[in-house]
């Protein structure tokens, strides 16, 4: 393997970038560092405006910070772009390919741009358009090609050129759940075959639990940067409910035994417990009463989310389908 | 299949070999596009067409009857060869013509550049690890053949409008009209490279592109005009490409064909390093 990708194949440290807009100063990222290691998963949220695309654009060169540094893929963004480039993977939120070329030539056109050797290039074409499942379209011009085809090319051509680290900004946004799930085995796949890192936002929560680790990024700031079962543990404590017909019974029970204070709900009674899967049998151990049902509410990303930044990640959801649909009628 | 090929360490070839793989790459994509787009090929030759055969026809007719054309710069002598005053000013314009096919078409081909910023492609050539002055030299390179190339198309409307070509001309003209759409790509360019909506664009190119048409003598002789037209006309980088283009088909310049040729030279250097230049900021 390439030396490089020994060391994290992300390093940022302090990295801060300022807009001047009508004379005013706009912090849009405030201090980031991060670490990201060969091999992992890198999950990137945070609502619309939190700096994300900010950051993603000064760590794949296409922007200079303005404060900070960071090394990707074992080289530096400002001193050594065309390493970085080099090493790196993109697959934008919104496609960037051309419409007017078909799936292979848009591939041809890559390994040109990247100095993939023709025979490389002739061998790997094929290969990864066969791991996207788009062999039978590779010559069929672009413009005829669904959203999800469209993502999949794009992910084939962003390992064209064999990165270290694949960013992936919104890799499943807008596509059906089917094309979606397709689209996670790739990169599942890519992660256990061929150690690649990935690093990508996503505003699906249940996406966001295939990632090894976590960053929230909320005005600037990553506020939260951790595995998503700790974030979660973080959080909150599970809710376990339990139905009986006998509920005061039960109340005493918690509260003499187990020193837990419980609720009566309409039908049972409810209780916060920390870890609710390995309480469940210590309390069904010796139960003095009947009981009908036992369900326990893990915390979700999404509860996560919403006590850090205090808002819901899909809040700005409709938004950005407006603006995606506007870059495409502007691109008619 | 989940087994990817290995990566062999020749993959990193040196700097210089990439951004010129670069350039080849980028001019290839324009031309292959321009090659599979018939309607814009047949598009982009109607307005010089109508140009030459209305126009030409209606103000050479006209110029015959007001008895005007004799006075009128290098027409004198055309007009003594071709007998009467239309066939005459056809032949005049045919070079103006072929310099005004080279202008659009390169205006246009800049266009693609925010064309392919508003679809997202521009990201794609923005960040792969090729120079930004390869991409935009790529980019001129490409737009500047597609322009040469619908000036060869416009050639063979030589006969229809009197002029006859010989190998000769034609070999000289190559290189020249090449030139001249260098010059003009790079211009459109370097106004296209920073610029973000296509509207924005087609105004900048009807402040731009038809004042430097209309001064640049393609259609009428720059001879007796009023002081600040001859100022403007002076300025006008196409006056020199017409100029040139003239002296090939005619025989006959306004200034030495070296002063033509450097003018243009000039003007494409300067527009193509404020091009780059407008590519490479990273914002």
């Amino acid at each position: 393997m390439n030396p490089a990708t020994q060391a994290p194949v992300i390093e940022a440290r302090g990295l801060a970038r300022t807009f001047a807009e009508k004379g005013r100063v706009i912090e849009a990222v405030r201090g980031v560092d991060l670490t990201v290691h060969q091999g992992e998963i890198f999950g990137f949220l945070g609502p619309n405006g939190a700096g994300k695309s900010t950051t993603i654009n000064m760590l794949c060169t296409l922007l200079s910070p303005s404060g900070g540094s960071a090394r990707v893929a074992g080289h530096d963004v400002l001193a050594e772009p065309h390493q970085v480039r080099q090493h790196i993977g993109l697959v934008f939120q919104d496609p960037s390919l051309d419409e007017r070329l078909t799936a292979r030539e848009n591939m041809v056109f890559h390994a040109m741009l990247y100095g993939v050797p023709r025979t490389e290039r002739d061998r790997r074409i094929p290969e990864l358009l066969e791991m996207v499942s788009l062999t039978p379209r590779a010559d069929s011009l672009v413009r005829t090609f669904s959203g999800g085809m469209k993502r999949r090319l794009e992910i084939a051509r962003g390992l064209l050129h064999r990165p270290v680290l694949l960013f992936l900004d919104e890799p499943t946004l807008g596509l059906d759940p089917q094309t979606r799930r397709l689209i996670w085995d790739y990169v599942l796949r890519l992660k256990a075959d061929h150690g690649l890192s990935i690093f990508l936002t996503t505003h699906y929560m249940e996406e966001a639990e295939h990632c090894d680790r976590i960053a929230v990024m909320d005005e600037g700031r990553i506020i939260a940067l951790d595995t998503p079962a700790a974030l979660k543990a973080g959080v909150g404590l599970d809710r376990v409910q339990l139905g009986t017909l006998e509920p005061d019974a039960l109340l005493a029970h918690l509260s003499r035994r187990h020193g837990l204070h419980a609720e009566a709900t309409g039908n049972g009674i409810s209780l916060q417990v920390k870890d609710g899967a390995a309480f469940l049998p210590r309390l069904l151990a010796d139960l003095p009463v009947a009981v009908e049902r036992v369900e326990v509410h893990r915390p979700t990303l999404e509860d996560v989310f919403l006590s850090l930044t205090g808002k819901t990640i899909r809040d700005d959801t409709p938004d950005h389908f407006a603006n995606i649909k506007a870059s495409a009628r502007r691109g008619r | 299949m989940n087994q990817l090929s290995p990566s062999p360490e020749s993959f990193r070839s040196s700097a210089l070999r990439r951004n010129l793989m670069g350039i080849y790459t980028i001019w290839l994509r324009d031309v292959r596009r321009f090659v599979r787009d018939r309607p814009r090929i047949i598009g982009s030759l109607i307005q010089p067409t109508l140009f030459l055969l209305i126009l030409g026809t209606g103000l050479g007719t006209s110029l015959g009857n007001n008895g005007m054309g004799a006075g009128m710069g290098g027409m004198s002598r055309l007009l003594t060869e071709h007998g009467n005053s239309r066939a005459a000013y056809m032949a005049f314009i045919f070079p103006g013509i072929l310099a005004m096919t080279i202008l659009f078409t390169s205006a246009f081909s800049a266009i693609s550049v925010i064309w392919d910023r508003e679809v997202g492609f521009l990201r794609e050539v923005l960040v792969a690890p090729v120079s930004r002055w390869a991409v935009t030299f790529g980019k001129v390179l490409g737009g500047a053949t597609v322009s040469l190339g619908q000036g060869c198309v416009m050639l063979l409307l030589a006969p229809v409008a009197g002029v006859p070509l010989t190998p000769l001309m034609v070999l000289t003209l190559v290189p020249v009209m090449f030139l001249v759409a260098f010059s003009t790509t790079a211009m459109g360019l370097a106004a296209a490279a920073r610029m973000r909506s296509m509207q924005g664009f087609t105004v900048i190119m009807n402040f731009v592109v038809l004042p430097i048409f209309f001064l640049s003598g393609a259609m009428f002789p720059l001879k007796g005009l009023p002081t600040w037209m001859t100022v403007l006309v002076h300025v006008d980088p196409l006056t020199y490409g017409v100029d040139a283009l003239r002296w090939v088909t005619m025989g006959v310049a306004e200034r030495p064909i070296a002063l033509d040729l450097c003018v243009i030279a000039g003007f494409g250097l300067v527009m193509g390093a404020l091009a780059v230049w407008s590519f490479s900021v990273r914002e």
